[in-house]
């Protein structure tokens, strides 16, 4: 009994510094969103749960390390006691006590943070090796960049076009997963005006440490400024060069294809149109208008030299009409 | 010269080298036979190839020239010692029956495994000094930490192997494991499944991380497959090793030593193989269709097709079903892991503090109480993949309960320690250390069980802090604490104590700093598996710190290496029980002879009543006595 003052009382001032010093350290970026704050909150509790749980263990342990070592010259053995089933009795009720009530507080917040909210407002974010679009149904254009209107809630319907990619933007707290041929829900609400990135949380492939876009939570008026600035530019892209160049974002051509002649993974549409393109099998070939129809439809077909083939995806034959596909050649020739 | 080519390894390899030539010979010419064009195809090759080169291996080495002696009625006796007219260290490089050689196998080959996916380590850790690509491509990095994973989840399942095989037979005092043939089957399925993960890093790469999920694992450079056929082969050394382990200890046991008298680490090692035993066939069937799916293009897990699945009239296929075949395999294997390691500080806690084990029977129980709940958690890796609330919320409450058991361990574990007489040679130190470094695995559980706050976390840098510290408390600490502790039994020599005491004081403060660096990089917002971080996010201090760190973890590594290396070979003689254990492989001669034990075991007291006057655990009968 002469242990249990001093250690219940370093317990309790570990608990104390532990918990301060987490604090202390800012660990999240600024929360940005309602369903952050519930997030938070449940950090919270986690961190001075964890801040009491370490500081039981390693206080005992260094405690007993300390102070039942063997003395020099002490060749005895310890105390012989093989337990108690008292002891082994709470720490196993106790510890499920409390996990029972984290998991009932884990439930009613992933029900506060998953709830559907009777004004929200769809947001489409397609993902595709490795680039973010965002489509705004009720409006009818889509875009690259994130603009979201401060409090408003939004359902963010999340589609793959490839393989799996993650939604996520840190300050928003909350991510989910896109998966092909399904379409997971997302539901965030900002509540701070400024500027975030989304990344791509599931590892998809070379480029998905660069898999970005940026995000602005904006003032409602910035917001309505903003879509009926993209709804002119809209009706605005009604040549094929146009439509070639919104082709060019939505159908994910820019993850692998730059406009200013640099090389990402496949070759650069700057100056292509027309250009002698060497072959993987030697040959050369005018990048005409054949030549590039073939090129998107049957990607393998014919290879340029020092590109690998099988990155690009095989079905865009499917995925575009034909009409599609001269607004891309149009655009391309655009490109000098 | 000769003996060297009479070294069943050799052989193996040989073996492995003309069974993938073969096998890449057989898909050019049946190319060839069919009219093809072009005649070769990197990847029916290289997969036919890896296959038949398995085989090839195993027929080399001789891992299976016993049973084919069996099926056409020729008699294989049992052999002890090295080959007729060969050096005793030659064993070591054949199929030897011995489970005291196959241990002493498993664990120097898992030791070299961990060598290579260490270094692994330390090239990305360098990459990760600054944002930007300054060393590699970023389909080079996505390699390497791919290659990372699975290379130290392959030795790890080899540390275990090593660890099981070497002592349980020896604590339970059975002369060998039950199926000696398949024990070393089990083995040596691990070399040539290891060369394949390694050739799979030279033949392109693979950029899906250890998790293979597909689509991309469908699209992934031809080291995908490679890698995937590894995996299965490792998995098989799995399923058989699990297997023997359990009939070994339900049937090999002496009649006197009930389940409740058994020493704590059979206990663990019986939870362990029942996980490998029952979950394994579920991740190799996943890899199997992984293969499959690319080869002969049936769409299991893609929606998205192809033109030849199209052509195939091949319906649409599901990734997350992967993720759900995946990981009902990868989450009990965290416990096939971290288990036997658990074992170890349970083992010699009361050898150490000189008194009993506190709770035994809890302590026993909670193995296998995790080893349960450990098939019931699987989806809590999956919570943000679009199931709904219904489905998440069970394995939310399944995960957060498997703290309990955990919790009475760490408690037992303090119990233990109190009122002891403590004394702290090196394999002590890395047993408190473990202790410590699984306490903080422990406590970076629960914030990534409950969704609300997973939702967050999940794969963030905290989910990699979070394994890292389960791993190295739960394995690499205990596996070190058991290498010094069981070395002078093994070896008959003593280790090296300043060096021993020097492994362990780099190597805890710098995993310290490595792994809550690491939690913090996750609550900064860093992603796992980035190849480049954005500078914005305030990280790259921390990753500095955390590559230091590795980079010391690393050193210590070698340095206990040396000292085993060194120490084996011309350090002073050990006795032959020099911790005063009560358990019955140190009641035996160092090293221990070729037949364990001369006189059969009988257990007449407790395994752990240290500090009762005159009581011993086992005791020697003579022959015929008990049965």
């Amino acid at each position: 009994m002469k242990h249990f003052l001093p250690v219940t009382a370093l317990v309790v001032i570990s608990t104390f510094l532990v918990a301060a010093g987490i604090d202390s350290l800012h660990l999240m970026p600024q929360n940005a969103s309602v369903q952050g704050e519930t997030v938070d909150w449940l950090f919270g509790l986690h961190f001075k749960l964890i801040a009491f749980l370490f500081s039981l263990v390693i206080v005992i342990m260094v405690y007993a390390v300390v102070v039942f070592r063997r003395r020099a010259g002490d060749d005895g053995e310890g105390m012989h006691f093989h337990g108690s089933g008292t002891l082994e009795f709470i720490w196993t009720v106790v510890p499920a006590i409390i996990v029972v009530f984290f998991g009932y507080i884990g439930t009613t917040t992933l029900i506060t943070v998953t709830a559907a909210q009777p004004d929200e407002v769809a947001i489409e974010a397609v993902s595709r090796q490795w680039v973010w679009n965002f489509n705004y149904p009720d409006d009818g254009f889509s875009s690259e960049e994130l603009y979201l209107p401060v409090g408003q809630p939004i359902r963010f319907d999340l589609k793959a076009m490839d393989v799996l990619h993650a939604f996520w933007v840190p300050e928003f707290r909350v991510k989910a997963d896109a998966v092909p041929g399904r379409t997971n829900v997302l539901r965030i609400t900002p509540n701070r005006i400024g500027e975030y990135k989304l990344v791509c949380a599931e590892l998809c492939g070379t480029r998905h440490a660069y898999m970005m876009a940026p995000v602005k939570v904006v003032s409602r008026e910035a917001y309505s400024a903003w879509v009926a600035q993209k709804v002119a530019e809209e009706a605005a892209k009604n040549t094929p060069e146009a439509r070639g160049a919104a082709l060019y974002i939505s159908q994910g051509c820019k993850g692998c294809h730059s406009l200013d002649g640099s090389k990402i993974v496949g070759p650069t549409w700057k100056g292509l149109y027309g250009s002698p393109q060497e072959l993987t099998d030697g040959t050369t070939v005018i990048a005409d208008d054949e030549y590039l129809y073939n090129s998107i439809v049957k990607p393998n077909l014919q290879v340029v030299a020092g590109y690998p083939a099988n990155v690009m995806p095989q079905n865009y034959g499917e995925l575009l009409t034909d009409d599609n596909i001269n607004n891309i050649i149009a655009y391309i020739k655009t490109l000098k | 010269m000769r003996t060297f080519f009479k070294l069943g390894f050799v052989r193996g390899l040989l073996g492995q080298v003309l069974g993938t030539l073969f096998g890449m010979g057989l898909v050019t010419g049946t190319r060839a036979a069919l009219g093809y064009d072009p005649l070769w195809a990197a990847e029916p090759a290289w997969v036919i190839g890896g296959l038949l080169g398995t085989l090839g291996f195993m027929i080399g080495v001789g891992a299976l020239t016993d049973w084919a002696k069996w099926a056409i009625g020729v008699e294989t006796p049992m052999h002890h010692g090295a080959p007729a007219g060969q050096p005793e260290w030659t064993r070591y490089f054949a199929v030897d029956l011995s489970h005291k050689v196959i241990g002493v196998q498993y664990t120097v080959w898992g030791i070299m495994v961990l060598l290579v996916g260490g270094f692994l380590a330390t090239l990305f850790r360098v990459e990760l000094l600054q944002p930007g690509m300054q060393y590699f491509t970023t389909d080079r990095y996505n390699t390497l930490i791919s290659a990372h994973g699975i290379i130290m989840i392959s030795a790890i399942l080899l540390g275990v192997g090593g660890m099981i095989n070497y002592l349980v037979p020896l604590m339970i005092g059975a002369s060998d494991m039950a199926f000696p043939r398949l024990n070393a089957f089990g083995f040596w399925i691990n070399v040539p499944a290891s060369l394949l993960l390694i050739t799979a890093m030279f033949v392109g790469g693979w950029d899906t991380g250890w998790t293979a999920y597909p689509p991309n694992s469908l699209r992934t450079a031809l080291g995908g497959p490679l890698f995937f056929l590894g995996f299965y082969t490792i998995g098989i050394s799995s399923i058989v090793g699990g297997l023997n382990l359990l009939v070994t200890v339900f049937t090999m046991r002496p009649p006197s030593m009930n389940l409740f008298r058994m020493p704590i680490f059979v206990w663990a090692a019986v939870g362990t193989s029942v996980l490998q035993l029952l979950a394994t066939q579920l991740v190799g069937l996943a890899m199997l269709m992984l293969i499959v799916e690319r080869s002969l293009h049936m769409g299991f897990f893609t929606p998205v097709l192809n033109e030849a699945a199209i052509a195939l009239n091949s319906p649409p296929g599901d990734p997350v079903l992967f993720q759900h075949l995946f990981w009902f395999y990868s989450h009990p294997a965290v416990y096939v892991f971290v288990l036997p390691g658990l074992g170890i500080i349970s083992e010699l806690l009361p050898v150490f503090a000189r008194k009993p084990l506190f709770g035994y029977k809890w302590i026993a129980l909670s193995s296998i109480g995790i080893a349960f709940l450990g098939f019931l958690v699987w989806a809590h890796h999956m919570f943000t993949s679009g199931m709904s609330n219904y489905l998440r919320l069970p394995f939310m409450y399944a995960t957060l309960i498997i703290a309990v058991p955990t919790g009475v361990k760490f408690f037992s574990w303090l119990g233990t320690l109190w009122g002891g007489k403590l004394t702290y040679p090196t394999p002590m130190l890395f047993v408190l250390g473990a202790i410590s470094v699984f306490l903080l695995g422990g406590l970076t559980g629960p914030p990534a069980a409950t969704i609300t706050t997973d939702l967050y976390l999940h794969d963030s840098y905290w989910v990699v802090g979070h394994f890292h510290q389960t791993f190295f408390g739960g394995f690499m600490f205990p596996f070190f604490a058991a290498m010094y502790y069981w070395f002078p039994k093994v070896t008959g020599r003593k280790y090296n104590e300043a060096l021993g005491k020097l492994h362990f004081w780099l190597m805890l403060p710098s995993f310290w700093v490595m792994s809550l660096g690491q939690i913090w990089a996750g609550l900064l917002g860093m992603r796992r598996r980035i190849a480049d971080y954005d500078p914005a996010l305030g990280v790259q201090n921390i990753q500095v710190w955390i590559t230091i760190a590795a980079f010391v973890i690393a050193l210590s590594i070698l340095i206990g290496l040396y000292n085993f290396i060194v120490s084996a070979r011309s350090a002073e003689v050990a006795e032959s029980n020099p911790w005063r254990s009560r358990s019955p492989e140190w009641q035996i001669p160092s090293p221990i002879p070729e037949h364990s034990f001369a006189m059969p075991l009988a257990v007449v007291g407790e395994p752990y009543d240290y500090g009762l006057p005159g009581s011993v655990y086992v005791r020697m009968a003579p022959a015929g006595a008990g049965d």
